[in-house]
């Protein structure tokens, strides 16, 4: 099961936070400066995996990847594979360039609800579901069409409903 | 205006880019979320905002002050709890985009402890229940990660319909979904697992990737409950050609095999096929895993593991290599060849810049020691500990001596070559093991006698290097360097050059723990030089009876050619100190040369120890010095120093007493005067020689809490009660007790611990009671700690008389028990003394507690139940209502059922054709189900069973189900 997926950048700065099992949002940002604390003293031509028992638990593995001046973070226990969760990530962040033309760090600050949503066709409750980017991207296309056809229905009434004041 | 939000509002809102614009405008400046405080000003308004706009009745308005504050929860870890029943309001709207914002808020912010979040049940139906998959779809987002056993109970009928959903898009997530609900409400398994099961067998992927994906979870937990689904999962390994499934099935096989041997005879076959098949690296890596985790006994397949873990050993990827260097380690215990076979890479892996790899290969490197190799093997590691970062070098310390410090220090042979190295350990740069290192040298001290003279050769080596005081992490590492030194001082070549390094100035770096250690074991070796100065003719003897010749050779040959040096040296101990380094090493080689030379030595030293004359310069000079030095100690604040300084000055100006008298009259033995201090300072050498040995941890217990002591009562109570034994305590310190008792001890060294925890006869002193108390658990300091409880400060005139009566007859008794002691134990390699209990700790095995584990239970409850259909369908058809009561009530014990599971696994080859021709003529749902039903544990004689007869019994299982049954309609054939 993935525990958590967090994307900040070199910053350390949290761009995308999810946890699958609940934890108070303070434990987390303290789970994430802790994770940046080991992450930025790594090299870049390193393995990508960090030991984390002593913040996640026992089982718990981390894998993360750096895309520019991007962290992807994936933490998980035992029934994952940690080479497939690195392809994993790849699928995520292929989805975001598909969504977002050439994703970049900004595409990811101001696109808060698209990525949420994008990650909830991947993952769902910790479970991996779909790994076809091409899939995500369709969904995560429909999803925003119905968002922004519901804006342009609300839209009107608003106004109108000013007009009629 | 005040009241509610105005037009204004609405119209002029900022949008979450506008805030988030805002944001990184006031952070650029600051670096930080919670920077500067216009950065927290600009959050501070922003949340009032939020606040003032989330209480507007436009649902647009709400909708974006919602997604900002969720925004801000998120990433900036604003409290968003209060804004709950928001969330729950724009989950129920109809625009689609509220209802994603109120649910995503949900999903990010609730948890269990949400008050509101049962409001929230209603709207998640309808959701669940609606047409739009987008809709179904985030009640499902939500209902995963916001799930309550509430929830949960509420909503198993909705996830159940769902579960048949013709949308895979929304089955996967139903199936993700069911996850959850049923970790909280185990009673959801007996609705929804046989819909699970029967998706293992759906054509679409992306299904059976989430159903094997959950089973992983499942099986992850409770194995044993999903033998019987092994079948399945047998097929699915062998037919899938999707890496996720197969890592998924992999990881449920991995927990199975172990729990059913026979099982890991089928499969490996398989896995091995997609091991050498398999491009991906992923999925060759989790065979690997599943090979040498739970398929060890299968040797060839063990060996084509070995083999691809050398391909991802020579892979320049270093994740790769990390997890070839993992799987490895995890081969190690079963086939340490496939470890030495990559010995190269994983020496070399060990200078990688990846510290993941380092540390993994440093785990290997430890797996591969053994007698033969530990010193080869120590030396490389200390070479990279030299070169390495500080945490490394510390964790390459640390393993080195847990490794060799195992059961025993079994992979020990020479002792000598290890303490060596310990000491070299201490002189690595970066060490921070002092505390290791230092029970060690203890430890060694006490348990291998063989070991003692380079035990203080090396204890010398670390305390004559005034660097080694500076370092913080060291001291422990002198604290057992001096207490070693002191203990076995009868080892040591040179006492003279070892009192100036136990006083050296510099020592006042140390903390006051480990300098009271050092003047302690100046107490000792001071008192070891006036002994041999007193009794030249018995210290030799004794150290030709056993302890070792060159040390004498040594003591002495030291006496003769550097006493003229040394008494000037003696009075300036902080210029003296480094000539007197530079002259050490021509004296060790001398002392530790040859066995020729140390006979020619025996004789030079045994009539220079007869003429004495030196012998005494030596002693008035090494007086001196520790007298020079102690002096301004004495009026020391802490309690632990200035004790040891005035039983060193009082032992000092007794043995300068005897000095005068026996200077004056010049070679005049045995005065009436003399005799006191001498036999004084025989007493204390002999209490001083009597051997220290491990001490069980035990020991305590057996100690029996001697009459009328009590500890909890009020001091002032006790008065009487100690006032009783006042002459008994006294006479303890005269040494009675453990010289008379250690005429009943023999040389094992349980007992002798046991002894020194004994209580001396009724002696019921509490101070007594606290040495015994300390002492055992205190291996190092035992000794320091004893002392000046048992010993009588050595300027206490009014003892000596008592002492000198009883001396004659404890010396004999001492000699007694301590000759056979001595006699050095000639094998290759030296007895470590092991206690026979309890020398460790033994980690109580905490049983896992045997939780009612209820899923598995539920699990067992319907896949046996299942069978129960399928047998009584094949013996009795009419106990009907019988069979029903069995199944509730009764489980069958596991046996039968893995044995079920087994007889399948033989069939599974016939099964597979014949299951395909089934299918194919199986198209309808309720066919198809009916015959899985039936098929789950049926299949050898199909023909028997019925259709409609099945049918029959599941609908009266249903009828079983309480609540669910009655809500939903379609459950009644679930078990179809």
């Amino acid at each position: 099961m993935i525990k958590a997926v967090i994307v900040m950048n070199d910053q350390g700065k949290p761009r995308l936070v999810k946890f699958y099992s609940f934890q108070a949002v303070e434990k987390q940002h303290e789970l994430i400066r802790s994770i940046y604390g080991v992450l930025c003293s790594r090299a870049n031509n390193v393995s990508n995996f960090i030991k984390v028992d002593s913040l996640f638990g026992p089982d718990a593995r981390l894998v993360y990847k750096t895309f520019a001046t991007l962290y992807f973070i994936f933490v998980f226990d035992s029934s994952e594979n940690e080479l497939a969760i690195l392809d994993l990530m790849q699928v995520f962040v292929e989805t975001l360039d598909k969504c977002f033309h050439n994703v970049c760090e900004l595409d990811i600050i101001f696109n808060f609800n698209k990525v949420h949503s994008i990650l909830d066709e991947i993952i769902l409750g910790g479970q991996v579901l779909e790994t076809n980017s091409s899939e995500v991207a369709k969904a995560a296309e429909e999803i925003s069409k119905m968002e922004k056809h519901a804006n342009s229905v609300t839209l009107v009434p608003s106004i109108s409903g000013w007009s009629n004041r | 205006m005040a009241g509610g939000p105005s037009l204004m509002d609405s119209l002029f809102q900022r949008s979450l880019e506008d805030l988030i614009k805002g944001l990184r405008i006031h952070n650029l400046a600051a670096g930080t979320a919670a920077g500067t405080p216009e950065s927290s000003t600009f959050l501070s308004k922003s949340i009032d905002e939020v606040r003032r706009e989330i209480k507007s009745t436009d649902q647009q308005t709400k909708t974006t002050a919602l997604q900002k504050l969720t925004y801000l929860h998120s990433l900036y870890a604003i409290d968003m709890s209060w804004a709950a029943f928001h969330a729950i309001e724009l989950s129920s709207s109809t625009i689609f985009n509220s209802k994603r914002t109120g649910y995503l808020a949900a999903s990010i912010s609730f948890n269990s402890s949400t008050d509101v979040i049962l409001l929230l049940t209603h709207q998640l139906r309808k959701d669940l229940n609606s047409g739009n998959p987008h809709e179904v779809s985030l009640a499902l987002q939500t209902l995963s990660s916001i799930c309550t056993p509430d929830l949960a109970r509420d909503l198993t009928p909705e996830l159940f319909t769902l579960l048949n959903s013709n949308k895979g898009f929304i089955k996967k997530k139903a199936i993700a979904t069911v996850l959850r609900v049923f970790e909280l409400y185990p009673d959801s398994v007996r609705v929804c697992f046989k819909r699970l099961v029967e998706n293992l067998e759906n054509a679409d992927v992306g299904i059976v990737s989430a159903i094997v994906g959950v089973f992983c979870e499942l099986a992850n937990k409770e194995p044993r409950s999903y033998l019987p689904l092994a079948p399945e999962f047998y097929r699915i390994l062998v037919d899938s050609r999707n890496n996720w499934v197969l890592i998924k099935v992999l990881k449920i096989f991995a927990k199975l095999v172990p729990l059913e041997p026979r099982l890991g005879k089928r499969v490996v076959e398989p896995i091995c096929e997609h091991l050498r098949r398999t491009g991906a690296k992923s999925l060759a890596f989790e065979c690997i895993r599943t090979i040498v985790c739970s398929l060890t006994q299968h040797e060839l397949a063990v060996k084509l593991a070995a083999e691809k873990i050398r391909e991802f050993l020579t892979e320049d990827d270093p994740n790769l290599k990390y997890l070839g260097l993992q799987a490895l380690a995890a081969i190690a215990p079963k086939s340490l060849n496939a470890v030495v076979e990559n010995k190269e890479v994983v020496i070399k892996s060990l200078s990688d810049e990846d510290v993941n790899i380092k540390f993994e290969a440093l785990r290997l490197v430890m797996a591969m020691v053994s007698e033969d190799n530990v010193a080869e093997i120590c030396r490389v590691l200390i070479n990279y500990a030299l070169k390495s970062d500080p945490e490394f070098c510390n964790e390459i310390l640390g393993s080195i001596l847990s490794t060799c410090s195992r059961n025993y220090y079994e992979t020990i042979v020479d002792f000598d070559w290890y303490v060596s190295l310990l000491g070299e350990m201490a002189r690595v740069p970066h060490c921070q093991k002092g505390e290791e290192i230092e029970n060690q040298l203890v430890d060694i001290g006490m348990r291998v006698r063989d070991v003692r003279p380079e035990v203080v050769h090396v204890g010398r080596d670390l305390l004559i290097d005034p660097a080694l005081l500076g370092n913080p992490f060291i001291h422990r590492i002198l604290s057992a360097a001096a207490w070693v030194s002191g203990e076995y001082v009868e080892f040591c070549k040179n006492p003279f050059e070892l009192m100036e390094a136990l006083l050296q100035p510099r020592t006042n770096l140390l903390p006051p723990s480990v300098r009271a250690v050092y003047i302690q074991s100046a107490f000792k070796v001071l008192t070891f030089a006036a002994y041999f100065y007193f009794y030249p003719e018995e210290a030799l003897a004794a150290s030709i009876s056993g302890v070792g010749e060159s040390v004498h050779n040594g003591w002495c040959e030291q006496s003769s050619d550097s006493v003229s040096g040394q008494t000037v040296t003696f009075s300036e101990p902080d210029e003296g100190f480094n000539p007197r380094m530079l002259h050490q090493p021509q004296k060790d080689a001398s002392g530790n040369d040859g066995k020729k030379m140390i006979s020619d030595l025996e004789q030079v030293s045994s009539c220079s120890v007869k003429m004495g004359h030196f012998t005494k310069d030596c002693l008035v000079g090494m007086v001196n010095l520790v007298e020079s030095t102690l002096r301004p100690m004495a009026g020391s604040h802490e309690v632990e120093i200035q004790d040891r300084v005035k039983n060193v000055l009082g032992l000092i100006e007794l043995i300068r007493q005897e000095i005068h008298g026996c200077l004056v009259p010049k070679e005049e033995e045995n005065d009436r005067g003399e005799l006191k201090a001498c036999e004084i300072v025989r007493v204390m050498h002999d209490a001083f020689s009597e051997e220290l040995g491990p001490v069980s941890l035990s020991a305590q217990g057996r100690v029996p809490l001697p009459d009328g002591l009590e500890l909890k009562e009020n001091l002032s109570d006790l008065e009487a009660i100690c006032g009783d034994f006042r002459i008994p305590v006294l006479s303890s310190f005269s040494l009675e007790k453990p010289r008379s008792l250690e005429k009943d001890v023999v040389t094992v060294s349980d007992q002798q611990n046991e002894e020194e925890c004994e209580p001396s006869s009724e002696s019921t002193s509490l101070l007594t009671e606290h040495r015994k108390r300390h002492g055992i658990y205190y291996l190092p300091s035992e000794k320091k700690e004893k002392v000046p409880n048992d010993y009588p400060p050595a300027n206490d005139l009014s003892m000596q008389d008592k002492v000198n009566d009883e001396v004659d007859y404890l010396v004999k008794l001492t000699e007694k028990s301590l000759v056979p002691k001595k006699k050095p134990i000639a094998k290759p390699r030296p007895v470590v003394v092991k206690l026979d209990d309890g020398d460790r700790i033994h980690i109580n095995e905490t049983l896992p507690e045997l939780k009612e584990d209820l899923i598995s239970d539920a699990v067992q409850e319907v896949l046996l139940g299942n069978q129960a259909v399928a047998s009584s369908s094949r013996t009795d058809k009419s106990d009907k209502s019988s069979n029903r009561r069995s199944r509730k009530e009764t489980f069958r014990p596991l046996e039968s059922n893995a044995d079920s599971t087994t007889v399948e696994i033989a069939e599974l080859g016939n099964k597979n054709s014949r299951r395909i021709k089934h299918r194919t003529h199986g198209k309808e749902r309720s066919h198809r189900s009916s015959k899985k039903a039936t098929g789950e544990s049926d299949r050898s004689d199909r023909p028997n069973s019925s259709h409609p007869h099945g049918k029959h019994k599941s609908r009266q299982r249903a009828d079983g189900m309480e609540n669910v049954a009655a809500e939903s309609p379609v459950i009644p054939d679930f078990l179809l």
